[in-house]
């Protein structure tokens, strides 16, 4: 029950970011700081979360097979795949590494 | 049909299906996080916005709490909030389309609507894109959750890796040059120290921390990350690219378009 309050309330905070920006006089937002931290904001919580799933296990940091995917969807992503592949190849690379029997 | 000649109505279709299918991925991986499925489709309702799911999920996945997973989903989502200062200004929805275009204001609908010049365009570029998204993104999200609850130990299918592999999908369009990346770096980095020392899930906001301190003591541009995980106008871009970049069509909205875009 705790983690559906939770997350209601980020689905309201969510839609009161959008709302926000059709409701305040475009003066007051078109702070041209205000968009460059959404931006820099957007590109280190992306970065943060990509490297806390690739290496963080609770607060221990662990090298395993997702170091693996992390390689994977980077060479995938350099190769122009589409989204759903680069996601696949992260699968596949975790899954393979595993079956080899790096955890 | 008249519709389907509008260019923006065809490019709307097209990022609905792009974007819609990997709804799936966010289905299997919401349901192996520890949500169950209503939760899952809950996100994907309500919240609607690919990045702040993603980092919902994610937290919840890395065993941090619900305040931290909540944290990081609502500090993702404040540029839908500079997408929606856009649109108003460019669509100047009236009543409750005002409400109901807020609810599908996110990275592709606003770059499908800001890459058209004609105004009508840009209204059905943006509702083309939000309600398409909208619709089959939840539509996919249901199957994929379906399918991920059917699949037993999400590890052994390797959805770990599939995780680190979304994240990095959704952060690799917005590494275009030296800045973004600089930030990028800084900020994983700034990750991997605090793991040890804070409780799981804090690290992604003092990451998010760190980003915005960055954006308010240095200089750059204002649009910097602010681009969408599948780039609607992928291959015109690719095609000025290739020709000079001629920034004219794209005078709305400082939106610069990229060249050579991401998906």
């Amino acid at each position: 029950m705790n983690l559906w309050m939770w997350l209601l309330l980020a689905c309201l905070l969510g839609y009161a970011w959008k709302l926000l920006g059709y409701l305040v006089p475009a003066s007051l937002l078109r702070n041209p700081r205000m968009s460059r931290i959404a931006g820099t904001m957007t590109i280190g919580l992306l970065a943060s979360l990509t490297i806390v799933n690739a290496v963080a296990s609770g607060q221990a940091l662990a090298f395993d097979a997702r170091m693996g995917a992390l390689a994977a969807a980077g060479i995938a992503l350099w190769l122009r795949a589409p989204f759903l592949v680069v996601v696949l190849a992260g699968a596949g690379a975790a899954a393979g590494l595993r079956l080899l029997g790096w955890s | 049909m008249k519709l389907l000649q509008s260019p923006a109505v065809r490019v709307g279709l097209s990022i609905s299906i792009a974007t819609g299918l990997y709804g799936i991925s966010f289905g299997a991986l919401g349901v192996t996080s520890g949500l169950d499925f209503w939760q899952t489709m809950a996100l994907s309702l309500l919240l609607f916005s690919g990045g702040s799911q993603f980092a919902f999920i994610g937290v919840v996945a890395g065993g941090g709490s619900g305040v931290a997973a909540m944290g990081a989903a609502t500090l993702l989502g404040m540029r839908n909030g500079i997408y929606g200062m856009q649109l108003n200004a460019l669509l100047q929805p009236r009543g409750w389309r005002k409400y109901a275009a807020a609810h599908v204001t996110i990275d592709e609908s606003t770059a499908t609507s800001t890459g058209q010049t004609d105004p009508a365009e840009q209204r059905r570029g943006f509702w083309t894109a939000g309600i398409g998204i909208f619709v089959l993104w939840n539509v996919f999200t249901a199957v994929g959750a379906l399918a991920g609850s059917a699949l037993g130990d999400p590890k052994q299918w390797g959805l770990d890796g599939a995780a680190v592999a979304a994240f990095l999908g959704l952060l690799w369009p917005r590494l275009k040059g030296r800045e973004p990346v600089a930030i990028a770096v800084v900020c994983a980095l700034a990750t991997v120290l605090a793991v040890p020392f804070v409780p799981a899930g804090v690290p992604i906001l003092i990451a998010a921390f760190v980003a915005a301190a960055i954006g308010w003591f240095s200089h750059g541009r204002s649009d910097e990350g602010l681009e969408p995980d599948v780039d609607p106008y992928a291959e015109h871009h690719q095609h000025e690219s290739t020709h000079g970049d001629t920034h004219g069509e794209h005078r709305h909205s400082g939106r610069r378009p990229r060249s050579g875009g991401g998906q």
